[in-house]
């Protein structure tokens, strides 16, 4: 790589960097680990793009506004590519995203427990508390599996009594 | 472009529409819940599966649509089709029911869309081998969330229960299908790209006899009716979904928003 074309993918993840997530704004799309690589082409810059869930509204809004970003910076022409495997996971979150996250008053998602022969367990099956991202508290319990948007699931804290949006672990 | 497209009869392409329309036709039954669950939270629970689902048939329909060699978009694949070309097990198609019919629906063909997804994910088909990773950690998600509501509904009052027991009864009847095999499975083994859906039967019967157990269900006998949604010869139910679901690309061809 040219010290010129280095210099255009550093550019380009800085200037991605800005680029927020439309439905959890406090975190850019390089903090939530949707952005795989950079690449320099001799017709472009290829974004790759890895999608959180298949049935996330925001794909077609995440590609734009990346483009948009490019175009900003003076960076284009470039083009957005979508990679599938490996699938996302929350595990990519940045330390810095997952900082972002609990600001933001969502509890991160902790780390993906062994990936693969995990059964469903219906027997005794503990929640582990979620600790609460206004007051810390453990003592908060799941209020619904599934929240406002696909990656996130509605909690409640027993201490501060506040509702709370955790980001589930997948 | 309002008329019908036609499928090539290829029997690998039969296999993804088989599984696409699976996705497609259950997440079309699970969004007419949006705004008439029993409460907000399940509302909100089966709109975001619906999403997942729609999701996984929008990847695989545009697969198929790369792989039929006749240059069909997701759109013209989900919207475009005649009832006889939507391949998808009768199972999916049947009017959403009360909620613990769609609770139980949502055990059987989440525990069979996560077992298949674990098998595909090793496909010789790169790209519906990267679909099947994605894919696989929402359908766990989703049979965990159904299996919590089957034994809470099951093992719940007279009133849940009896309904539990009613919808069994019925969506049992539609269960055999998904587990035979025909020319499709045996071109798509001998291909790599997929298992045969026989192959699905056993560990599907486990895992569905552990959630009933708890769940205090019995499971049903198995009856001599047999559906054939997956050859294209669907319930009496599937044309008026297919009227509400198409209407739109019908009267507007090519609209896009």
């Amino acid at each position: 790589m040219t010290v010129a074309a280095a210099a255009r993918t550093e550019s380009a993840w800085a200037a991605l960097k800005e680029v927020l997530d439309p439905e959890v704004p406090a975190l850019s799309v390089v903090d939530l680990g949707l952005v795989r690589e950079v690449i320099e082409h001799d017709d472009g810059l290829e974004i790759v793009l890895t999608p959180t869930y298949s049935g996330c509204p925001a794909t077609e809004v995440i590609t734009r506004s990346v483009l948009d970003a490019i175009d900003a910076a003076g960076l284009g022409p470039a083009r957005v590519t979508m990679r599938r495997a490996p699938a996302w996971s929350s595990d990519w979150i940045s330390a810095e995203g997952g900082r972002k996250l609990l600001e933001y008053g969502i509890a991160p998602p902790g780390p993906v427990l062994v990936d693969g022969a995990v059964p469903i367990r219906i027997v005794g099956r503990r929640q582990a508390a979620v600790p609460c991202p206004r007051c810390g508290s453990a003592r908060t319990e799941r209020l619904s599996a599934f929240g406002s948007t696909a990656c996130k699931s509605l909690h409640r804290c027993l201490d501060c009594r506040e509702p709370f949006e955790h980001f589930k672990p997948i | 472009m309002s008329s019908s497209i036609k499928i090539p009869a290829t029997p690998e392409l039969h296999y993804l529409l088989r599984l696409s329309d699976t996705c497609l036709i259950l997440g079309q039954r699970l969004g007419e819940w949006c705004g008439h669950a029993p409460i907000l939270e399940e509302d909100i629970a089966l709109s975001n599966m619906a999403l997942d689902l729609i999701g996984q048939s929008r990847a695989l329909l545009t697969l198929a649509g790369q792989r039929s060699g006749e240059g069909y978009d997701e759109d013209q694949l989900a919207f475009l089709r005649d009832e006889i070309d939507y391949r998808n097990p009768t199972l999916a198609e049947l009017p959403r029911g009360d909620f613990a019919f769609t609770v139980l629906r949502n055990v059987i063909l989440s525990t069979w869309l996560k077992l298949m997804w674990e098998r595909l994910h090793d496909s010789s088909d790169a790209e519906l081998a990267a679909i099947a990773g994605k894919a696989l950690k929402e359908a766990r998600y989703h049979q965990q969330h159904a299996a919590d509501w089957a034994v809470r509904l099951g093992d719940g009052t007279d009133e849940s229960r009896r309904r539990c027991e009613a919808a069994l009864a019925t969506l049992w009847l539609y269960t055999p299908e998904l587990f035979e095999d025909d020319a499709v499975d045996a071109a798509a083994t001998a291909a790599g790209l997929g298992p045969a859906w026989s192959q699905l039967r056993e560990p599907w019967l486990a895992e569905i006899s552990e959630i009933l157990g708890e769940a205090t269900l019995a499971i049903p006998g198995e009856a001599a009716f047999r559906s054939s949604g997956k050859r294209g010869l669907h319930s009496e139910h599937m044309g008026y979904l297919l009227v509400e679901m198409q209407y739109l690309q019908r009267s507007y061809p090519g609209g896009a928003w």
